[in-house]
């Protein structure tokens, strides 16, 4: 019986190919195809890249249509040196997809709904959201827009087809990392998907579902209540426009519905399905620009740090783009054509996000569960369903039917459940589900010669908002909150509204030249940190408070107006600078109401660290930490009580509200009591007291762990999209936080930092906590890390091509030639 | 000679398959189970020349790769492995995986050819 042996080896062998060909279940996790995946032929072994990798190449591509030359600098920034317009996206699409493939292609899996295609059913509930979100459709329309103009279409095919010709040019076993881990293949690119990274930045920035949470807010507390824990001002707010600015009137007329005291106001709605992925709260960011007046060298400066999630690979790739019609360099978009944040030969641009509420929600009312006609207007009007079908690994796919509303589409239904106290459907109102065309202001920017061009670029700007920030060369600066903004009445929108009617729509886009704007001011300088733009004057509604955090602009304003004689080092200093202004309003009064006689021993020592604290939070300060903890303690003495009787999701009140009801009103606030004991009402010193008792505790325990140091405390990181520990960079050493010009907290902070410095010759500085190569195995991947943590700059090189030619600083030479 | 005849044929032709053709990864299988029909030696010893061809081919160039690398890359997959970071351990498993299905390929191929 020969046959046997040989039927059980090659059993045994076709089922050892087998397990080491399938992906393994380990707990929550699944293990790559570990035979493919150790394969030194196929798998990650292929991605470990030679540290001492050259890119010089001459490659031959039919994309091109004149020779391109690339010049990579020793921090492996591409400088892209190309005959026409065409031929510079196609290779901004070639290096984009060289260095950033997965990335690019992961975002846009995460914007579009489909991560359960590539994880599994473990995402669809992520999945459903964006897609009942309407991300795909707003993408479509934007797409629709850029179609309409031959510059940015003509730019988006090109970038297209350069990210087109370099997957094709991959080999199997060339592929990024990522997709041997997690087995799947890269797809083609589309004119699509860049629209769709830019809704995902959409969202990331305009796409607070704030509202819902403040309809539970009002529901639960009431409308008097709601004002005293979220109140509409800010007594710290100093605003992008200086006070006493005088405005024109508005010339648009809102009309509040005579009926919204009690169709609105007081209506009682709760939702308790509100997303389970959220843009985070402190996204947001500095920009500012100081005039010659205020400089050293009589020339402006201009500095911009957005405040976003801390990835790897980077949401920023550095280049230089540069034709016989404009020379560009700065932080681009992998997915998308254009320089986002940098500068040209005249002049520099930056953004931070202006916060304004662009997301509303209505309540429809339909027919019968068909949902295939609502009531609007006094009559029965057919809504369209828009089919949106989730792909899932190893699963059959599912169906998503959304009826689309005159608002839009209609998030939550019977199928996606609001988890309301009544049955309800609920719309979504989204600026950026319009048709409009945000990279046109970006093609724009690349190419702007002084301050007209400037306002011509950022004029059709739509969503989401941003404060344009502007310096040339020739001396101007300017700052513009611009995006399409609804003309509102006082709280349209602030929370779920009546959508039977037209009267609660939007009634007008505020115009352009209407936006708050600020050119050359006598002061000398602009500058924007996402606190809100104006003061009460100004003839439109801006929102709700908690949407602009105030302490950041307040700081920078204050230094800024301090100084003189500025030089790009001195931006430096203050780009990085961790000085914390909430504290200093915090700390006297905190230390007014403290009874220290009730103190014991190793309490009084964190009295003592936080009173002698220099309230900067530097990497080995302790009393910031004091600070931090304690005032935690604080608030939830003051509101636990009152939330956690409810099972809504509740918003949290802002940090500026606590410590200006304290200041202005500590006797009468009536939060401060604790409705827990009876017939006891609470004093301030008494709660300040306890707060600082129980945070002592947390204190005592972080010591024994040797956390106590705000650098350890804080523990930042830039986490790999796949948050794989192994993939990030963990425990850097760098101070700041929440409220800190340096706004780095845990997981967010600074992720691109700029300086411009518009001199004859531009002086331009910068830096973002990652490296130009996405792939994990390179020593490109992460290299930026350190300088950024350190709170260094690199220096920017700005160069013709004849420049580049000679420069020793560029190390490598790539050409492409048509062929 | 068999032994070492089979042997290096064998790691030649798996490096081939690899290189110059567009068949999954495990193809170099078929390889070993090939040249143990080719070149006939006791099962055992088919084994060896298989697995220890395919652990070395693995081996080195798992090691080649990493040394260019400056183990970077090889550092990260052993701790998401888990294997706590040893890059060591990581090309040792890479050759084990190559050699054991191409041992396993060679035993079947040696049994294939005793049935004739």
């Amino acid at each position: 019986m020969r046959i046997v042996p040989f039927i059980i080896s090659a059993a045994i062998t076709t089922g050892l190919i087998i397990t080491l060909n399938t992906q393994l279940k380990i707990g929550t996790s699944k293990t790559p195809k570990l035979g493919y995946f150790l394969s030194p032929q196929y798998g990650f072994w292929q991605n470990a890249e030679p540290t001492d990798i050259a890119f010089n190449d001459d490659i031959k591509m039919p994309g091109v249509t004149n020779q391109v030359d690339v010049y990579f600098d020793e921090r492996l920034v591409p400088h892209v040196y190309a005959e026409n317009d065409a031929d510079a996206y196609f290779i901004q699409g070639y290096l984009h997809a060289k260095f950033r493939l997965w990335q690019m292609e992961f975002q846009t899996h995460i914007a579009a709904g489909r991560l359960s295609e590539i994880v599994g059913e473990d995402k669809i509930a992520t999945d459903k959201y964006f897609r009942r979100l309407g991300m795909v459709y707003g993408a479509e329309n934007t797409l629709k827009a850029i179609d309409k103009d031959a510059e940015t279409k003509a730019a988006c095919d090109a970038y297209t087809a350069g990210v087109n010709t370099y997957i094709n040019s991959l080999k199997p076993e060339q592929i990024p990392f990522e997709y041997k881990l997690l087995d799947y293949k890269p797809e083609a690119w589309t004119n699509l998907k860049t629209a769709i990274f830019l809704k995902f930045m959409s969202w990331d920035l305009a796409g607070k579902t704030e509202d819902l949470l403040f309809t539970n807010a009002k529901t639960y507390f009431g409308y008097d209540d709601l004002q005293k824990l979220y109140p509409l001002i800010q007594d710290t707010l100093d605003p992008i426009i200086p006070k006493g600015t005088v405005y024109e009137k508005a010339s648009i007329t809102v009309t509040k519905p005579a009926n919204s005291d009690s169709l609105y106001l007081e209506r009682k709605d709760t939702i308790n399905n509100t997303p389970t992925v959220k843009p985070n709260k402190n996204n947001g960011s500095n920009n500012w620009a100081v005039a010659g007046i205020k400089t050293k060298s009589g020339k402006p400066i201009l500095c911009n740090d957005p405040h976003l999630g801390l990835n790897l690979p980077s949401l920023w790739f550095e280049m230089q783009i540069t034709t016989p019609k404009y020379s560009s360099y700065g932080a681009t978009f992998p997915g998308s054509p254009a320089i986002i944040i940098g500068f040209n030969d005249s002049c520099a641009w930056g953004v931070t996000n202006a916060g304004r509420d662009v997301e509303d929600f209505y309540e429809i009312k339909f027919r019968d569960s068909t949902m295939q006609e609502y009531f609007f207007d006094g009559r029965w009007q057919a809504a369209q369903i828009r089919t949106e079908t989730i792909k899932i690994k190893g699963k059959p796919a599912i169906e998503e039917k959304i009826a689309m509303t005159i608002f839009g589409p209609v998030m939550y239904d019977k199928s996606y459940p609001a988890k309301s106290n009544k049955e309800i459907n609920i719309a979504v109102r989204w600026k950026a589900h319009d048709e409009s065309n945000e990279l046109r202001t970006f093609y724009k920017l690349n190419r702007m010669n002084n301050y007209l061009d400037y306002v011509d670029a950022i004029s059709t700007y739509e969503c989401p908002g941003q404060n344009f920030v502007f310096a040339a060369h020739n001396g101007d600066i300017a700052l513009r909150q611009q995006g399409a903004f609804a003309a509102k009445w006082q709280q349209q929108g602030d929370f779920i509204m009546p959508g039977t009617d037209s009267s609660y729509m939007w009634q007008g886009i505020i115009a352009a030249k209407e936006n708050p704007q600020i050119v050359n001011p006598q002061r000398g300088f602009v500058s924007s940190a996402n606190q809100q733009a104006t003061d009460a004057t100004y003839p439109y509604y801006l929102g709700r408070p908690n949407l602009f955090p105030p302490y950041r602009g307040f700081i920078i304003n204050r230094k800024l107006a301090a100084m003189n004689n500025i030089t790009p080092q001195d931006m430096q200093a203050l780009q990085t600078d961790n000085y914390n202004v909430y504290a200093e309003i915090c700390k006297p009064v905190l230390l007014k109401y403290i009874n220290s006689n009730e103190l014991k021993d190793n309490e009084k020592k964190y009295l003592q660290i936080f009173t002698s604290w220099n309230l900067r939070n530097d990497i080995h300060e302790k009393g910031i930490t004091v600070f931090k903890i304690w005032w935690d303690s604080l608030e939830t003495a003051t509101w636990a009580d009152e939330f956690e009787k409810s099972t809504l999701k509740l918003p949290w009140p802002d940090e500026s509200t606590l410590i200006e009801k304290i200041i202005n009103d500590s006797s009468n606030y009536k939060f401060i009591d604790n409705i827990n004991t009876k017939n006891k009402k609470e004093t301030l010193a008494e709660i300040v007291t306890q707060a600082f008792k129980n945070a002592s505790k947390t204190l005592d325990s972080l010591e024994k762990i040797n956390k106590l140091e705000w650098v350890n405390y804080k523990d930042t990181k830039v986490q790999h999209l796949l948050q794989l520990p192994a993939l990030s960079k963990l425990h850097l050493p760098i101070g700041g936080g929440v409220h800190i010009i340096n706004a780095t907290s845990t997981t967010h902070g600074p992720s691109w930092r700029m300086i411009v410095h518009l001199t004859d010759k531009i002086e331009a500085y910068g830096v973002y906590p990652g490296g130009q190569n996405g792939n994990p195995g390179s020593k490109y991947y992460s290299n930026f890390v350190d300088t950024w943590a350190a709170g260094k700059y690199y220096n920017i090189i700005f160069i013709s091509k004849q420049e580049a030619r000679k420069d020793t600083r560029m190390k490598w030479h790539t050409v492409f030639v048509n062929g | 000679m068999k032994f070492i005849t089979a042997l290096v044929l064998t790691a030649l032709l798996c490096f081939a398959i690899g290189l110059f053709t567009n068949l999954p990864w495990y193809s170099f299988v078929l390889c070993s189970l090939i040249v143990a029909v080719a070149i006939h030696q006791k099962p055992f010893k088919a084994f060896l020349a298989g697995f220890i061809a395919a652990f070395l081919l693995w081996f080195i160039m798992a090691w080649l790769k990493d040394s260019a690398n400056e183990h970077l890359l090889s550092k990260k997959v052993a701790e998401i492995l888990p294997l706590n970071g040893n890059y060591h351990l990581l090309i040792i498993l890479s050759g084990l995986i190559g050699g054991l299905l191409a041992g396993m390929g060679a035993l079947t191929g040696s049994f294939l050819r005793k049935i004739k």
